[in-house]
């Protein structure tokens, strides 16, 4: 009788559990952020953007280094890093959350799926739920994902100097784009 | 059991999140690069001295430099601020990690041009290197009258050379420390017991104490014996102001001159006397051409 149910027991036990050969991944992901206000515009693309995709429950990691964005001005990219994300006591931005419902065959070549992803953001060390929405196509064994959303520079206690606050944009313009494989490890 | 089963694994979905995020985090520290230092001073001045900093390729910095006269000269003379000489110039990035500069002090009338070539940059990561390494190399000309017309002058007896290895380590995001051991050459010296050569050894560093304002110190040493009229070690304090697309630089020193031959070889004020002389710089950094992203 013990046996009967140990073998689907376990067979169950380790089907749900993170052991899937259904994860894609890509370290080429670009994420970039465009501040528009009266007196300039700030823009900046990272190109290095890891992530990977759990298909089988729509779980997603997103990680990027904030000294990999670039900007047109040299002296904007230090301004960046040295006074207001402070790169080096925070390094990393990271997103960990859940695409609602996602369905892998429910993806098509030519006909973005819109999906919602829900988690949590983290930036300059502080973490904040955040909500929008991904339009994900398929391109052979690539799963490629888009989503535009608004960052709230003062949410993530970014501080901005009197002097320079018709400069930057209270809400920032964020696009991220992921060209997914499939992960071989 | 088999409800046990589902509700261990299927109920936490922030845990298998943070594996994802861990796993995520295992990849990318696999790649680990090289990562240099940047900003181990906020511009290309310690305070008149180089820094290791060299403006980015296609920028432009502009620097507008006063000194002012003597503290101690007093209240009629405005404690110095009668007495301002000013040093007006340009350093651009030609390439990554050269700069070219040109000025003028009216100071003497001295028209000043330079190189400044950043030859090792501090990293860490894949390739460990302790410090920045940059070379400075300079000349200047004085324009002021002949003080003898009537006797055979040359022009190449106007000219002043400079030449300095900048070291400097960035300890932390608040202290960086740099030596400059400089060398200047004067074609035209006053008396045989003046020395045409000049060595010293210069010491200087900063420390942020906000994120935009910043505490900076210099000093030179100059080998003793190479001037027959005594002159004293350069020594300059001050505060690093950076706003928007400005940095000031508030000193006090005890030089008049702002550049290297003036005030690592010529320095005439003498602390314990009170001869100190207040200063500020104003840097503004110009895009003419934008970095590709």
């Amino acid at each position: 009788m013990k046996n009967k149910l140990l073998i689907p027991f376990l067979l169950i036990f380790f089907w749900s559990s993170a052991f899937s050969q259904d994860k894609y991944f890509t370290r080429t992901g670009t994420i970039s952020f465009f501040s528009e206000s009266p007196m300039e515009n700030i823009e900046a693309i990272n190109h290095q953007v890891s992530s990977i995709l759990d298909t089988q429950n729509g779980e997603i990691a997103v990680s990027a280094q904030m000294k990999g964005f670039e900007f047109e001005k040299a002296l904007m990219q230090e301004h960046f890093n040295e006074n207001y994300i402070e790169s080096d006591k925070f390094p990393t931005a990271t997103f960990k959350g859940t695409v609602i419902q996602f369905d892998i065959t429910s993806l098509k070549e030519n006909e973005p799926q819109e999906f919602d992803v829900e988690g949590e953001l983290t930036i300059h060390g502080v973490t904040r739920p955040i909500k929008s929405k991904v339009r994900i196509v398929t391109e052979g064994n690539l799963i490629k994902g888009t989503s535009v959303f608004n960052i709230a520079v003062k949410d993530y206690d970014i501080k901005i100097p009197k002097a320079v606050i018709n400069n930057i944009a209270e809400e920032v313009k964020t696009t991220i784009k992921l060209n997914l494989e499939p992960f071989q490890r | 059991m088999l409800l046990l089963g589902f509700s261990l694994n299927l109920s936490n979905p922030t845990f298998a999140q943070d594996d994802l995020l861990k796993m995520l985090e295992g990849e990318v520290v696999r790649e680990k690069e090289v990562e240099f230092v940047s900003a181990t001073f906020k511009t290309t001045r310690i305070i008149h001295g180089q820094s290791v900093e060299v403006i980015a390729p296609g920028n432009l910095n502009f620097l507008i430099q006063h000194r002012f006269g003597k503290i101690n000269d007093g209240f009629q003379e405005f404690f110095g601020l009668d007495q301002a000489t000013i040093r007006l110039g340009f350093e651009y990035g030609i390439v990554k990690n050269l700069n070219i500069g040109i000025g003028r002090s009216s100071f003497q009338k001295t028209y000043d041009g330079y190189l400044k070539y950043k030859m090792l940059q501090q990293s860490s990561g894949k390739q460990n290197f302790p410090m920045s390494v940059v070379l400075y190399t300079g000349m200047a000309m004085q324009g002021t009258k002949w003080v003898e017309p009537d006797r055979v002058n040359y022009t190449s007896s106007r000219m002043l050379y400079s030449f300095q290895v900048l070291l400097a380590r960035k300890f932390s995001n608040a202290l960086s420390i740099q030596l400059m051991p400089s060398m200047i050459h004067r074609n035209l010296v006053e008396t045989v017991e003046d020395q045409n050569d000049v060595f010293a050894i210069g010491a200087g560093g900063r420390l942020k104490i906000s994120n935009r304002i910043s505490f900076n110190a210099e000093y030179y040493y100059q080998l003793p014996g190479s001037n027959a009229d005594k002159t004293y070690n350069s020594v300059a304090i001050g505060f690093d102001i950076e706003t928007g697309g400005h940095i000031f630089q508030l000193h006090v020193t005890n030089s008049k001159g702002m550049i290297e031959p003036y005030f690592i070889s010529q320095t005439a004020g003498d602390i314990s006397n009170g001869d100190l002389y207040f200063g500020f710089n104003i840097n503004r950094v110009f895009t003419l051409r934008k970095q590709k992203q």
